[in-house]
This record gives structure tokens, C-alpha cells and sequence, in this order.
């Protein structure tokens, strides 16, 4: 029943929100969609916006295929951001249905 | 977009407010039924006792630790509540009742927990030989172990208040301060007497796993005393009707956000989950603090006239967001006013702008009582157990709990400093009353229950 990812943990499922908060310059989401790629995260969506003088870059993203842990994706993530210079965030869906949604 | 079902505004909201608004998760406490444990041996006793919660709450960290990642908010502590422990404790001795004390402690150690409350009595009516042994046990328990907590419930509103065990307590509270003197008599911090107390509280120092709990369940503590702040602020000279909507909606948030983290930490956990506590807790960091909320509302300082006004609003407030949020709101959901854990009610306590008797009346609107004060330790223990007593009247009438952790500062005095370090935080000595409560206290028996008519 409990399948185990390559990295151990349970598989993953559902969807994810990761948030790229900094300034823009070529190659964010290049680097970004690289990690996801190797991880096999499939992206469902990507904006891109200025909100309270941050640029913004907000992805929606399918677990359900991804071979690596939701810590490990985390942790590859966070790294990738300090290299592009950015702070980047990934955060399971339900929390913001949670606060945002009745 | 297609897919994306929140705005950036939204999300980013969310964000910010763990980021720089201190949005926490207080902590997830797991809740544990010790009535299975019971056995005539001491012996067997501590070691059922060990066994089950080592068990339960094995994967507690790990769960929450995940959790915390996925959700991207901070689980600041992992907890656990334990049925009272005069309720399974039989025939021990107060030397019996110490080992089941050091068995909690090290079960908590094992699990990797701070603290387990639950080494508690409830004596509203009157006390048993076990509670009176149990009460013997409190100093010594609570200077020889690290991680537990003990909690004593001396009135209901049902029941009246018992005096004798509130005169008792007096004591206990100075001996606990005295056998943990050189540690800033921190023995207390982990001491709470209470009136009408909850079962299913999960906040230290006074949770436990009350006899009505089922065998076990996941309670979660949310806080975010800094949220409401930056709401507050951001709603500028609205009146009381608007100021209440935004505390309401942020409540509401924050409570959906715990309810969250409680439902997947009691799915992953394998265990029920029982309720959200929405509380504003404050923490000794800058901007997370109730004080500062109910400055913003209007005073220069927490503890000028207006406070209690404040406060009433934003405890009610409060309350109404979170209980739209989740079906079982529970716990003791309110705003928490303690001292030493507060910036803001350190400062005004410093400059002498809030008074033990100001706090008191606070009391009678929040949500729980006379919370991490330290007094002087020269304090007698018959005005120790008579501010108790005047706390527990508070909560009596009002059908409220009401709760006393007070510190006798062992060798100080008004003016010195005690700091417990950590979210304990550090307080000033703030005087109390000077004149003698003895006779009070000497006279015994019970203060009988009020009427539930006439109540005005």
C-alpha cells in the first residue's frame, strides 16, 4: 500500500504552489522548470505578476508523478533559488483553500 | 489562469503572513488516555505508562515535521496531555507519584517532546488521599523533571471553590519556587491552577487529557497575535463594528489554517483528530504579542484604562472568526495575556504601567487568567493562595475558566529581573498587595457555588 519513492517517504499526490518572489532576469524559469523536469513534476500553470512591488512568479504543479520526496523537491528547489537569486517557496495546494476559500 | 485557483494576492497574503507576521502553528499536542495503564504496582504502572505513550506518539515529530514543510507554516511545538495522573494512580505513595512523574518525563524525552501535562488533580469539590498525595508529589516532581507539567483544578462553577486546596496550593507554589531557586524558580512556570478547567486544552502549562477524551486524539494550538496586529493596523481609525470584522476574518484565516495541520496530523498519525485552539499567544518576540494589538486599538500602554475594554473586543472577536472556521473549536480559544511571554506587557510592566491588579481584571475578558507573573519570592504563601482565590472567583461567576501561574521569584524583589530564556520569556518583579490575607485563607472549607439565577 505504501509504495516508497526512490528517496524514501510516501508517494506523493495532489498539488503544489511554488511562489518565486525577487527580481527578474533571464533564466528563472528555465532554472526552475529544470528542477522540475529532473523530478518529474509536471507544471499546470505559471503567472507572472507584480504584487506589492515584488515580482511574482506563482506555478502550479502536479505531485502525483514525482519521483523524488516533497523534501527532497523542497530542498532542490530552495537551492536553486539561492543560485537564481530568488526565494522560492513550494507549498501543498490546501493550505490556501484552507485560508482563502469558504 | 486555468488551473490556479487562488489570486497572487492571496497567496502571497499567506506568505507574508508566516514570513513576517509570525503566523505559527503553537503546537500539535497529542492527547493520550492513561486510564488503560493502571495496575496496583507502581512498578507496572510506570512502565504501562511508558510503554503507551512512547507508542502513540512515536512519529510525532516526524509527522509534524513534515507537515510544517508541505504547508509552509512553522510548527513551533510538539506536545503531549496525559490523563491525569490522580486518576490513575491508585494507591502510590507520593514517592510512587514522583516515578510515575520521571517515567512522563522520559517518555516525553523519548519521543522527543518538551513538555507532557498532565500530573494533575481536580479537586473543586474535595480532595481524595491519592490527590492529597499527588499534591505532596508537585514540588519535587516538578523540580526533578525537565518536561512535566502539572495542573491542579480548584473550583468550577458547579462546585464552588475549595479553599483548603487552594490554601495548600499557596504553599506548593512557594515550595515548588524554593526546590527550584537557582533556576530562577521556573518549577512554577510549569505549575497552573485553574477554575473551570478545559479538557481538551492543548496549550502548556496546563493541558491535559481530561476524562471525557477519547483513548487518544490530536489537538492543535494556532496562534498569530502578529497577523491581527498588521490587520489592525492596516484597518487605520475604523470603528469598534469594522475593527471587530477584520479580527473576525482574521481569526477565521488562522483557524482554517489549523484545522488544516490538525486533520493531516491526526490522518498521518492514525489517530482522531478533537479540536482547534485558536488562541493569540504571544511569544517574547517584537510584533508577536497581544499587548501591541490592544495598543493598536487605542492606548499608549497595555494596563491604562481601556485595557479591559480592548481586550473584551478582541477575545470576542476572535472567538466568533474561528468558531465560523471549524466545527470543533475548542481548547481555550481566546487571547492569552501572559507576562513574561508578551514584549509588550514586559514593557508596560517595566515602566509600571500595567499592575497585577489591572491584569486581573483583564482576566474577567480573556481567555484565561494571571498567566507567567513573576512576584516577589519573600510573597507569603497565604497571598499566593489568595490571589489564587480571587482568580478562581473570577471564573466561579463568570462560568469561565480562569488559571494562576504565578512565580515567587526566590531571593528577589521588586525591581529584579527573572528570564527563563526560550518562549518563557524573561519579566519583571511586579509588586502585589503588601497587607495580609491570613485569616482568609486560615478559614477553610468551600466558597459554595453561585446561583446560575439572578445574574446580574
Amino acid at each position: 500500500m505504501t509504495k516508497k519513492t526512490k528517496e524514501g517517504g510516501t508517494p506523493q499526490t495532489g498539488r503544489a504552489i511554488i511562489t518565486i518572489i525577487g527580481s527578474d532576469r533571464v533564466g528563472i524559469i528555465a532554472g526552475i522548470s529544470n528542477v522540475l523536469a529532473e523530478a518529474n513534476v509536471n507544471i499546470l500553470d505559471i503567472s507572472q505578476s507584480v504584487i506589492r512591488e515584488f515580482f511574482t512568479m506563482i506555478m502550479m504543479v502536479d505531485l502525483a508523478g514525482s519521483a523524488i520526496s516533497f523534501h527532497a523537491l523542497s530542498e532542490r528547489l530552495t537551492r536553486k533559488g539561492q543560485e537564481l537569486s530568488v526565494r522560492v517557496e513550494i507549498q501543498r495546494e490546501e493550505i490556501f483553500k484552507a485560508m482563502h476559500r469558504v | 489562469m486555468r488551473h490556479l485557483n487562488f489570486s497572487g494576492e492571496e497567496i502571497l497574503e499567506t506568505i507574508t503572513m508566516v514570513r513576517t507576521e509570525q503566523l505559527d502553528i503553537r503546537t500539535i499536542t497529542v492527547g493520550i488516555s492513561l486510564l488503560d495503564c493502571v495496575s496496583d504496582h507502581p512498578e507496572t504502572l510506570c512502565r504501562n505508562v511508558y510503554e503507551k505513550v512512547e507508542r502513540v506518539a512515536r512519529d510525532l515529530r516526524r509527522v509534524s515535521a513534515e507537515i510544517s514543510e508541505e504547508f509552509g507554516l512553522p510548527i513551533i511545538n510538539n506536545r503531549i496531555a496525559v490523563t491525569p495522573v490522580s486518576l490513575i494512580a491508585g494507591r502510590c505513595r507520593p514517592e510512587d507519584l514522583l516515578r510515575v512523574a520521571e517515567t512522563l518525563d522520559r517518555a516525553a524525552h523519548a519521543v522527543n517532546v518538551d513538555f507532557i501535562g498532565g500530573f494533575s488533580a481536580h479537586v473543586e469539590k474535595g480532595m481524595t488521599d491519592i490527590d492529597t498525595n499527588l499534591f505532596a508529589a508537585i514540588p519535587q516532581a516538578l523540580a526533578k523533571t525537565k518536561r512535566v507539567c502539572a495542573s491542579v483544578n480548584v473550583g468550577s462553577t458547579r462546585a464552588g471553590l475549595n479553599m483548603d486546596a487552594i490554601a495548600a496550593m499557596g504553599g506548593i507554589i512557594k515550595r515548588a519556587a524554593e526546590l527550584t531557586a537557582a533556576e530562577n524558580s521556573i518549577g512554577c512556570a510549569k505549575l497552573v491552577v485553574f477554575c473551570n478547567a478545559v479538557e481538551d486544552n492543548p496549550f502548556m502549562a496546563g493541558a491535559f487529557h481530561g476524562a471525557s477524551e477519547p483513548e487518544c486524539t490530536v489537538n492543535v494550538g494556532v496562534s498569530g497575535p502578529g497577523v491581527v496586529l498588521r490587520a489592525i493596523k492596516a484597518a487605520g481609525d475604523a470603528d469598534f463594528g469594522a475593527l471587530a470584522a477584520v479580527i473576525r476574518r482574521t481569526a477565521f484565516k488562522i483557524t482554517r489554517a489549523g484545522e488544516l495541520v490538525g486533520r493531516t496530523a491526526a490522518a498521518r498519525l492514525g489517530l482522531p483528530f478533537g479540536i482547534v485552539d485558536l488562541s493569540l499567544a504571544p511569544t517574547p518576540a517584537e510584533g508577536d504579542s497581544v499587548a501591541r494589538i490592544l495598543e493598536e486599538i487605542g492606548l499608549d500602554s497595555v494596563g491604562t484604562h481601556g485595557s479591559t475594554a480592548a481586550l473584551a473586543l478582541l477575545n470576542d472577536a476572535v472567538k466568533k472568526g474561528g468558531a465560523m472556521a471549524s466545527s470543533y473549536v475548542g481548547g481555550l480559544s481566546g487571547a492569552f495575556i501572559p507576562l513574561s511571554e508578551d514584549a509588550g506587557m514586559i514593557e508596560a510592566a517595566e515602566h509600571g504601567f500595567i499592575t497585577i491588579d489591572k491584569l486581573e481584571a483583564m482576566t474577567a475578558v480573556c481567555s484565561v487568567g494571571l498567566d507567567m507573573i513573576a512576584i516577589p519570592g519573600e510573597t507569603p504563601a497565604q497571598t499566593i493562595a489568595a490571589i489564587i482565590a480571587d482568580e478562581a472567583a473570577i471564573g466561579m461567576i463568570n462560568k469561565k475558566t480562569t488559571a494562576v501561574r504565578l512565580i515567587p521569584a526566590i531571593g528577589k524583589s521588586v525591581g529584579d529581573w527573572v528570564d527563563f530564556g526560550g518562549l518563557l520569556g524573561r519579566a519583571p518583579i511586579v509588586p502585589v498587595n503588601t497587607r495580609s490575607s491570613q485569616r482568609l485563607i486560615a478559614r477553610g472549607g468551600r466558597i459554595p457555588s453561585p446561583l446560575q439565577a439572578l445574574i446580574n
